[in-house]
């Protein structure tokens, strides 16, 4: 039985180690050069920063995936930077080194991560704007950091551990914008502390940004992101309805994550829609499994539970994958895992609770700002191709809005824009944001390039 | 029972939803069935070409008729679909390809088809960033290309605007005739009309068969792909003798280009583009411009058509059944005829003839066996 691993974080380390354990020796795929993934990336060469100052708070963890990686590496038949572009039955279609190429499986464990969530806050578009993901991953793979004087505007965990990680690595934060006011995130608390770990370690972050003296508004909404041909200032508006004008020259934007689903959608796996978390996600039971055949799904690709849950997801799913092919299980091993994971989704609730996507900031951006960047589509084109009276007709689901406006057309393939896409589309149609759809998924799943390579 | 409507139109297509607006606009009362969203498969997804160049003469007057429509768009449904006339060259990559082209001349002055014939050293002159491969080229300078995901909306939007009835997400599985009248049923409604149209694509060979006239139709899935937007350079749609790449620039600066077939399953209906077709595109794409080498492919798809024998649509009266018309199988090539089909069928259904020759077309041509 040959096993592929898509995905070299977390939930794909795992799985790998109790592959190999088994006697298993998979195919272990990432596109980057080593494992650990966007959450415990690895340093640029050379780097003097120690794991401790890298990772704050995650430190122990990405070591041990980083020690775990270097280890499985030999067992493995792994496979650095190869970029995984489509999925068939029993066919991986790859690009590594600048060739395309196959890869032949029996089983694949689908370990293919998350990215941020943007709402497109008018002056998005502006040089100096990036993920707060993108932010996170210019400190810790480049060591630098995206401005000398950076707003951090959004919800979500993320958006206090990255502020956090660049006030200590001594760049000036200019203002931690959380869309989620104190007495959401206090009203979630109880739900929070079936974690108290990561609940204390989310407390601490908050507690370390206010000492270093950084302004924070909670509750409060960014207006626009300014500046002639690059970022110069944000303007945003607090709780009690002031505005407030903040020089910075960089901002890192980011509501939350989405799944980075798109090889399990070509693979024909069934989404639903996941009201909690607002996200669609590709259906698979509490081990990985999925409706398709040889297909397991873990971590955060599969829907967002974060890194702790996507080690055991990833863990489970290859022993589903390995019992599944006939092999012998580790029956007190799968149970202890099973029990581990069924105590993530109240935590994963309350979270999304805490930290909810601010839907109607994004339902209502302004109609001259850019939703879809790559195709420079605005929410009044979309709002446009809802009505009725469009020279097409309207469009019901964000499919036709695509076909139509080119919503979600471009590099990304919507998905930077699809979410808010469907918030502003919904809003347009007045309908529930699940009965608008999901963009749905075409090969490539990222750009390859155009080669004059014969077919292999 | 008495009719509820003067034609039933099967399928929500390019050429259904024409056919809907010309009848609509002559005051035929009309409803059009569509099992999706009108323009969901071939006519939607497409390639977007807009090309009489190279085309079968059988084809050319219906190419002809269409192409006038194309020009009239805006005033007809509000909108000219991005339809830009940028000239259609067809090349030739070898001498017996070269060949074939000085032959076509012939077909294009017999059917007043402005068209060039251009040998070697006056097409990289004319086209400098044109491969090596290329030895010739036959420029037809009224053709072009459009959007495919705006057409047969806006068809079927002015269609519904001249007071056709569009029913969407209304699939045709129940239709019988008593003789004098089509009687279809979805749920607790029934729509009963003397005259029905079938124009399902694919699909359509199913309708055919249903009143005793199968005809050989198989789903035929065109592999095409997209690049990230590059200056504007690729002024001509493309296509080369054999068809087996096409490539296109939109001015937005994406190049859409295709070649060979991906996969499909009509009963879904469900589709996908195949990566060996793929990059055999590619490598195509890199032989006809090499300034193509590197850019980025970001998305490849496909819809489904029907593909005939002889790769000529079946156009026409059914030899069976009274007052049921076919319009299906336009074998990969039906976007642009489209809006000529819609005119064509409103006056085979209003004046009971047309000036376009159809004969080519009849459904019972496969009946005949090697005679035909």
């Amino acid at each position: 039985m040959k096993v592929a691993v898509i995905g070299a974080g977390p939930a794909g380390t795992r799985a790998v180690e109790v592959l190999v354990r088994a006697g298993h020796r998979p195919v272990w795929i990432d596109e980057a050069a080593a494992n650990g993934g966007r959450i415990h990336q690895r340093p640029v060469a050379g780097t003097t920063r120690s794991h401790r100052d890298l990772y704050g708070t995650e430190a122990a963890k990405a070591e041990a995936i980083h020690a775990l990686g270097e280890r499985l590496r030999a067992a493995s038949d792994w496979r650095p930077g190869t970029l995984v572009w489509n999925i068939r039955p029993g066919v991986l279609d790859t690009l590594c080194a600048g060739r395309h190429g196959t890869i032949g499986f029996d089983r694949a464990i689908l370990c293919t991560g998350a990215m941020d969530r943007i709402v497109p806050v008018p002056g998005w578009t502006l040089p100096g704007v990036f993920t707060l993901g993108g932010a996170q991953i210019a400190l810790k793979a480049q060591g630098v950091a995206i401005g000398a004087r950076v707003a951090f505007i959004g919800t979500g965990p993320l958006l206090w551990l990255v502020a956090t990680q660049y006030v200590k690595a001594g760049a000036e934060v200019a203002l931690v914008l959380d869309t989620t006011p104190f007495t959401t995130k206090a009203r979630a608390a109880a739900g929070l502390l079936r974690d108290p770990a990561t609940f204390a370690r989310g407390l601490a972050l908050v507690a370390r940004l206010r000492m270093a003296g950084v302004r924070v508004i909670e509750g409060g909404v960014p207006v626009a992101i300014e500046g002639a041909d690059a970022v110069g200032s944000v303007r945003v508006r607090d709780r009690a309805g002031r505005e407030h004008h903040i020089a910075c020259d960089a901002v890192g934007l980011g509501f939350g994550l989405k799944p980075e689903s798109q090889l399990a959608d070509l693979a024909g796996v069934p989404f639903v829609f996941d009201a909690t978390q607002r996200n669609w996600v590709p259906q698979h039971d509490r081990a990985g499994r999925t409706a398709v055949p040889g297909i397991c799904l873990a971590g955060d690709g599969a829907g967002i539970a974060g890194a702790d849950a996507a080690e055991l997801a990833g863990a489970r799913a290859a022993w589903a994958a390995i019992e599944d092919g006939g092999g012998a299980v580790d029956r007190g091993e799968v149970a202890r895992l099973d029990r581990a994971l069924a105590r993530i989704p109240p935590f994963r609730a309350a979270l999304e609770r805490a930290f909810p996507y601010p839907a109607t900031l994004a339902a209502r951006t302004p109609d001259a700002t850019i939703v879809c960047r790559c195709e420079a589509i605005t929410a009044e084109e979309l709002r446009a191709a809802a009505r009725a009276t469009h020279v097409t007709g309207g469009a019901p689901e964000v499919n036709r809005a695509k076909a139509f406006t080119r919503v979600g057309m471009g590099r990304c393939q919507g998905r930077v824009c699809g979410p808010p896409a469907a918030e502003i589309l919904a809003d347009a149609l007045g309908c529930d944001i699940a009965a608008v759809g999901r963009l749905r998924g075409q090969p490539p799943v990222k750009p390859i390039p155009i080669l004059a390579q014969a077919v292999e | 029972m008495s009719a509820t409507h003067d034609v039933l139109i099967l399928g929500g297509g390019g050429a259904g939803c024409s056919a809907a607006l010309h009848l609509a606009l002559r005051g035929a009362r009309v409803a059009l069935f569509e099992r999706g969203l009108v323009g969901s498969q071939a006519s939607g997804v497409n390639y977007g070409g807009v090309r009489q160049n190279g085309r079968h003469p059988a084809e050319l007057p219906i190419a002809r008729r269409s192409r006038e429509i194309w020009a009239r768009l805006p005033e007809l449904i509000g909108t000219d679909a991005e339809f830009e006339v940028t000239g259609h060259l067809k090349l030739a990559r070898s001498a017996a390809e070269e060949a074939e082209l000085a032959d076509y001349m012939a077909v294009a002055r017999e059917y007043d088809l402005p068209l060039e014939l251009i040998g070697s050293n006056s097409i990289h002159a004319r086209w400098p960033w044109l491969g090596p491969r290329v030895v010739a080229g036959a420029f037809a300078p009224e053709d072009g290309a459009a959007n495919p995901r705006l057409l047969a909306p806006a068809f079927a939007r002015a269609a519904r605007a001249a007071g056709a009835e569009i029913n969407e997400h209304a699939p045709v599985s129940e239709i019988a005739h008593d003789g004098a009248l089509f009687t279809l049923t979805i749920g607790d409604r029934t729509w009963r009309a003397p005259v029905a149209l079938n124009c399902m694509g694919y699909w359509g060979g199913e309708i055919a068969a249903r009143f005793g006239e199968a005809v050989p139709v198989a789903p035929l899935a065109p592999n095409m792909l997209v690049s990230e937007p590059i200056p504007y350079f690729i002024e001509p749609n493309m296509g080369v003798v054999g068809g087996d790449v096409y490539l296109r620039q939109i001015r937005r600066g994406n190049v859409i280009f295709g070649s060979g077939r991906g996969t499909s399953d009509p009963a879904v209906p469900w589709s996908r583009p195949l990566p060996e077709p793929t990059l055999t595109a590619m490598a195509r794409a890199i032989e006809l411009v090499p300034r193509l080498a590197g850019v980025q492919v970001i998305r490849s798809w496909t819809g489904i058509d029907g593909d005939m024998p002889d790769g000529l649509p079946v156009i026409g009266p059914s030899r069976t059944t009274p007052g049921l018309i076919h319009a299906f199988g336009f074998s990969g090539h039906g976007f642009m005829l489209g809006p000529g089909i819609g005119a064509i069928l409103a006056e085979l259904v209003l004046d009971g003839r047309t000036d376009v020759p159809l004969h080519p077309f009849r459904i019972d041509r496969f009946a005949l066996g090697s005679a035909a």
